[in-house]
């Protein structure tokens, strides 16, 4: 997962002791992504097993209360190439991944498509209440300069708001056919079915 | 709270006989004061037919329109016509500024044309101008103006002077994501100051700015969602609702 490579990053901006990659990680990302400081520590001992990091060798280890250490690290070589890779690499986004929706609507398709179109809305319901929670979120990120906030809210409404456009793409297809909807019949059509 | 614009079981059919069509099929809406309402759904669902019906550019075939008190029923042509020079205003896709005119004479022309002494609709205009962030280029003439700025100023021309509905069809269309969102942006905050606005678009993202998001499909509203919490503290300026 990219949390060892969102620490590079900040290492390599300059040393820095666990607290502070723990704080300047929380401060992208806010509240959707906290981090604990225990992933912090395993997370940088992983990262010297592997030798993308090594202690600061500048400061000293100053030891704290409780027998801990306060390390500061600084990364290597291998880290600075480990982390241009990763800027260079694209993220992968292929796969369907167990996505409980599409379970839903596919074994729904089986009831009837009444009962997709039944799913369908009430998903879609619920989606567009989460774009307009998201919304709030951004609006108040972008009143307070938050630029990270910000793009962590944007990422949310794009998958919103793709999701809402599959769910319209769903209905779309799932009820063109055979079926009409009724108020799409011309109203003359209409008069003329047998009572 | 007092609703603006009502809507109740509104039918409209268009054409007779054999090529008759109900674009809207019994739809009820109430938009509040201060109150922004999306109004989504595929192509051919009633959408535009809703705007123009709660804007009287068009009369329902069966049901009520209400807007700020008045029965839209009640008033012949000229009082129609009246209603939605003062009350109701309009930002479309197609901003249709005068090119001839700048962004101030074109804000300020629909209210003198509706009697306002030219240097009392040039006083609303500027404080319209200055509503959606266009002070600076309150002098400059349409092809002078960017297509975010331009929206601006079909905005302002719509909330100009004493007009308390506001009827979006698709405003941010031509417009890249950023300056979509911005032209969202001041819609809602002109909302926030008390207007009552119905926004019909297709993107998601722009019906999150809303308070409320319809959802029609052949002519009737499908889905709705729950009215959203207020914005957090310290929200959009001048927030009174």
């Amino acid at each position: 997962m990219s949390v060892k490579h969102a620490l590079l990053a900040s290492l390599a901006k300059g040393p820095m002791h666990g607290y502070g990659l723990k704080s300047e990680f929380e401060a992208r990302l806010g509240q959707a992504w906290p981090l604990n400081i225990g992933q912090v520590y395993t997370t940088l001992a992983r990262l010297e097993r592997d030798g993308l990091v090594e202690p600061d060798p500048t400061e000293g280890v100053q030891p704290q209360r409780g027998g801990e250490e306060r390390r500061s690290w600084r990364i290597t070589e291998a880290g600075r190439a480990a982390l241009a890779e990763w800027y260079a690499s694209p993220v992968a986004r292929d796969g369907l991944a167990r996505d409980e929706l599409l379970v839903k609507l596919t074994a729904a398709l089986d009831a009837g498509i009444d009962k997709v179109v039944e799913v369908i809305r009430a998903q879609r319901t619920a989606t567009l209440e989460l774009l307009q929670r998201h919304t709030r979120a951004k609006a108040d990120a972008a009143r307070r300069g938050d630029l990270p906030r910000l793009l962590a809210t944007d990422l949310l409404i794009a998958q919103a708001e793709a999701e809402a456009a599959w769910l319209d793409l769903c209905e779309a297809r799932t009820t063109s056919g055979e079926r009409r909807p009724a108020s799409r019949v011309r109203t003359s059509e209409r008069e003329e079915v047998p009572r | 709270m007092t609703a603006v614009l009502e809507l109740e079981r509104v039918t409209h059919v268009y054409g007779s006989g054999h090529v008759a069509v109900a674009a809207l099929d019994g739809v009820s809406l109430a938009v509040a004061a201060g109150e922004l309402v999306a109004v989504m759904g595929p192509s051919g669902a009633g959408k535009s037919t809703l705007l123009n019906l709660a804007g009287g550019l068009d009369r329902p075939t069966g049901g009520r329109v209400v807007v700020a008190g008045t029965d839209l029923g009640r008033l012949d042509g000229r009082g129609l016509a009246a209603l939605r020079r003062r009350r109701v205003g309009y930002v479309f896709q197609d901003v249709n500024l005068l090119p001839g005119l700048t962004a101030a004479e074109n804000v300020a022309l629909p209210r003198e044309l509706d009697g306002v002494r030219t240097r009392d609709a040039r006083a609303e205009a500027l404080a319209a101008l200055e509503l959606v962030g266009l002070t600076e280029r309150a002098g400059a003439f349409p092809d002078e103006l960017s297509g975010g700025e331009r929206q601006r100023v079909a905005i302002a021309r719509a909330v100009a002077g004493e007009r308390v509905l506001l009827l979006a069809d698709e405003p941010t269309g031509a417009l890249d994501a950023l300056t979509g969102e911005a032209i969202l942006g001041v819609l809602r905050a002109r909302c926030d100051d008390g207007i009552a606005g119905v926004l019909v678009t297709h993107e998601a993202r722009y019906a999150g700015w809303a308070d409320r998001v319809v959802f029609l499909a052949d002519g009737r509203v499908v889905d709705e969602t729950e009215r959203a919490a207020p914005a957090p503290a310290g929200g959009s300026p001048g927030g009174s609702r």
